[in-house]
This record gives structure tokens, sequence and C-alpha cells, in this order.
């Protein structure tokens, strides 16, 4: 008996999506417009994610080491730092990478190729770069040199500055805009969401509410509330995966339009080709939505006009 | 086989639907019940089928509380009576086959029984040529009896008739009346409100009268007066 009921409903369901054809074609619209919120939603999260993550890439600490220092004791602290929980890498730039980088930085410049010539020597000390997972924690990192300043070869110690302090209320600011920003997306995304959740089971109440007087006659006739419960939620459904469907492919044209604009502003993020990337999850998230937004609107919507 | 039991129902505004009615009906009576509007004739209908619940009293279909039942129990129950109404109330996105199909559905017949019976009923209301139609497409009378064949399909025990000539000239009018003691002599139950004198003179069954709520008179062969 549960086969065929569920053969009936799934049936009578889709009679009902194809007879309907304004309303189902209203409510489709409007679930489209929703799932289209959504999709923004994740190619906004996507954009903000990348352009934080390519910021906090940004931020580093440079420990400068003084020019008499040792290889093997840079070596040792770098390993040191390696081993911290809060350190993502950790790159050693030798005295004559150094030397190299500065002449290159400075190859239109002559009188300070011609000043570094006269010394006769290198002047630069070697480089730790050093980079912390979240920007957040670049102050343990910085303790923890300070506590291994006195690392030092007869007295003296061998890191000459880091620049972590001059850098340090730049750093701090970011961190704060990071977290501020990930706040803000997340409220708007939130807000977003629940406006459009409420907007779509409106139009489904909607819908329901002009078939109450059928819903009353069901159940005079006798039917059981799964029973009449079951169509409308099928419909539901059925508007989820149309609507989800139409989403998708209107976003095609939009990510192309937009992917080279967000390639240019957004550090080459290119939201067609992240969307292309990444369409079977965009489609079950979307398509998905769609399906419990039109079976759960359903489901709440009817009760109302089922206790006859 | 339906006993009120000196039902009584007061709405929240104080406005007395029901006032002590006592009266009971036997099986394979077909009975009228006859009043203005507003006497309670609707009311009486909505309190047997558990749409409502009594201020006071009792309503027992054989030996069962009707409203004491549980909700799976009055979907059976409902699937026992047979309703046609003045407004004929079929579902305006199914066709006439499927609005009868759907009463055998929702009492999870099977569906050779529903491929074998529906197209039966309509052979009995005369309807077999408008099985594919849909209700927008058929006049006043071919809808109330698409609604008589939708009561009729599961073979209930008894059919009730709120009005069902309401909406109908006098020849469509007759051919109800004919259809709905031709399901009497079969052996159901008709329950039958009406305003109508000319069915209930030419009827020469049960009448009972109500009046603000109260049964005023109860004739075994009634004629209509008010």
């Amino acid at each position: 008996m549960f086969w065929t009921n569920l053969k009936r409903i799934i049936r009578t369901g889709i009679y009902n999506f194809r007879r309907n054809t304004t309303v189902s074609l209203a409510s489709v619209l409007i679930m489209t417009v929703t799932l289209l919120v959504i999709g923004f939603l994740l190619f906004g999260s996507a954009v903000l994610n990348t352009s934080l993550a390519e910021l906090r890439n940004k931020v580093d600490v440079n420990v400068t080491f003084i020019s008499t220092a040792e290889e093997a004791d840079i070596l040792a602290l770098k390993h040191s730092l390696e081993s911290l929980p809060e350190v993502s890498l950790v790159s050693y730039v030798s005295r004559d990478q150094a030397l190299e980088d500065f002449k290159a930085r400075h190859a239109n410049d002559q009188s300070i190729l011609a000043a570094l010539d006269e010394l006769n020597s290198n002047p630069l000390g070697a480089i730790l770069n050093v980079k912390a997972k979240d920007p957040s924690q670049y102050q343990g990192v910085a303790d923890f040199l300070s506590s291994k300043n006195i690392l030092s070869k007869a007295g003296v110690p061998i890191v000459d500055h880091v620049n972590f302090y001059q850098n340090k209320t730049a750093i701090d600011k970011l961190s704060r805009i990071i977290d501020a920003s990930h706040r803000l997306g997340f409220g708007i995304a939130l807000a977003f969401t629940i406006i459009s959740l409420l907007i779509a089971l409106n139009t489904l109440r909607l819908t329901i509410y002009m078939a109450k007087d059928e819903i009353a006659v069901m159940r005079l006739v006798g039917a059981s509330t799964a029973y009449i419960q079951g169509p409308f939620i099928v419909v539901g459904i059925i508007y989820g995966m149309v609507a989800g469907l139409l989403t998708l492919v209107i976003l095609l044209p939009i990510t192309y339009w937009l992917g080279g604009v967000t390639e240019n502003f957004f550090i080459g993020l290119n939201l067609f080709s992240y969307y292309i990337k990444h369409l079977f999850e965009i489609f079950l998230i979307i398509v998905g939505s769609g399906v419990l937004l039109g079976a759960v609107s359903s489901l709440f919507a009817i009760r109302r006009y089922l206790k006859v | 086989m339906i006993f009120f039991d000196r039902v009584s129902k007061v709405y929240p505004d104080s406005s007395v639907a029901l006032e002590n009615v006592t009266f009971s009906i036997e099986p394979k009576e077909f009975v009228s019940v006859v009043g203005q509007s507003g006497a309670g004739k609707t009311t009486l209908l909505k309190m047997f089928l558990a749409e409502e619940k009594p201020t006071e009293g009792t309503v027992f279909y054989e030996s069962t509380d009707v409203h004491k039942l549980k909700k799976q129990d009055i979907n059976d129950f409902r699937r026992k009576i047979g309703m046609i109404f003045q407004d004929f109330r079929l579902l305006p996105d199914r066709t006439v086959y499927e609005n009868i199909a759907f009463t055998m559905e929702a009492a999870g017949r099977p569906e050779d029984e529903i491929d074998s019976d529906v197209p039966h009923v309509l052979e009995l209301v005369d309807l077999a040529s408008k099985a594919w139609n849909f209700p927008k497409e058929l006049s006043g009378g071919e809808k109330q009896r698409v609604a008589i064949a939708r009561a009729l399909v599961n073979q209930p025990d008894i059919i009730i008739a709120d009005e069902p000539t309401g909406n109908l000239d006098p020849v469509n009018t007759a051919d109800i009346v004919h259809i709905l003691k031709k399901i009497n002599d079969l052996g159901t139950t008709v329950i039958l409100t009406t305003h109508n004198k000319g069915i209930i003179d030419s009827l020469g069954k049960r009448v009972i009268v109500m009046d603000r709520g109260k049964i005023i008179r109860d004739d075994k062969e009634g004629k209509y007066f008010i």
C-alpha cells in the first residue's frame, strides 16, 4: 500500500504542477530569485575568502640577521620557527641572495649601485621570511623571536631586527578588517537567506491558500493527512528542482560576464572558472536548497488547512 | 444507526446554532431536514461529520461517539459517508474520472478496483462520455452528478446531500432527486437538506423541520411545512 500511495502522490504532484501553469511559473520564478540570492552569496563568499587569503598571504615578518651571523645558527632558528604551531612557512634568504635581490630592486639607481661597489663587501644580513597561519598570530612569533634574541655568538645577538614592530599597526588593522569582513559577510548572508526564505515560504503559502477548499473536500472524503500533504510537497520539490536548474543556467552568463571583472579586481579569481570548476558542488547546494525549501515550505504552509 | 443525544452548539459569539437536539435515523431511511437559512441544518451535518464539536450532548454512529474518534478513525468514518454539496466542491484541477478516483485512492482501494468501479459509477450517473473533462467544462447538473458519483463510488453506508439542488434548474433538480431516491431504494441511508418544497412534497418520506436550532417537527411521511 505504501508504494501504491507514494506512486499516486508523485503522479498527482506532477499533474498539479503541469496543470496549474500560471501558479507553477510564478512560484518557480520567485524560488529562482531566492536561489539566485543563495548563488550570489556563494560567489560573494568565494570572492571574500580568496581576497582575504591573498591579503593574509601578503603579510609576513622578516627577521634580519647581522652580517656576521653564521648560516648554521640561522638555519637552527629557522628549524625552531618551523616547529611553532602558528607558523605556516619560513623561507631563508641568504646574504648573497639578499644582495642580488637588493641589486635587482635598485637596478635603475646607479648611485646606490656605485655606493655598494665601493663597500667591497656585502653589507646585508641574511633574512628569515616568516608567514603565520593568521595575521593575528604574528605577535606570538615576534614574542618567540624576542626570547630567542639571546641566541648569540660570544654575547653578541645575531638578530639585527624584526620588522614586525614597524608593521605592527598595519598587521593589527588588517587582522581586524579580516575579522570584521567575515562577521559582516556572515551577517549579510544570513539576512539575505532569511529574507529570501520568507519570500519563498509566503509564495508557497499563497498557492496552498488557493487550494484550501480542495483540501477541505479531501478531508471530507476521508483522505489521510499524508495523502493530502503529499502532492503539495511533491509540487514544492518540483518547484525547487526546476528553479534550481534555472538558477544554474542563469548563473552561467552572469559569471561569464563577471569573470573578467573579478579576475582583475580580486587577485586572479575568475568567477566563471570558479563556477565551472565547482559546478557539481554548486549544483548540489542550489538544487538541494531548492528542493529542501520547496518541501519544507509546502509542509509548513499546508498545516493550517488540515485542521478540518 | 445515527443518534443525536441532546446536542447543543453555542458559538463563541453566544449565537445558538443547535439547542438540545435529539433524534435518531435508522438504516436505509431517507430523511429530509428542512428549515430556513440559519435554522441549524448545516451545523447538524457538520456535527455528524465531526467537523465541529458540540458544546453539549453526544452524536453516535452505531455505538461510537463520533467526537471521541482519533484522527485516523475519523478518516475511516468519513469514508463510510458520501457527501454531496450545493456548490459541488469538485477538485478543479482534476478530470471527472480523477475526481471520482481520488475518493477511492484516499480509501486505499487498489488500481484494478478503481479501473473497474469509476467507469461503472459514471455510467450510473450517465456521464461516461465526460470522464476526461474538467469540472469547468460541465454544466451545473453535470457537476452535481459527478459529485453524486464521487459520493457513491466507495459504496457508503450513508449519503449526505446538503442542499444539492440549490444551484440547479428544475429539470436537473428532478434528475438529482431521482438519483438520490434510486440510491436509497438500493439500501443506502440518505440525509437530504433542502429549501425546495416541491422535492419534499414529491418524496413522501420522513421530514425533520428545524427552526432556530431546534427540531420543531419530525413527521414519518411529511410535507414541506414551516
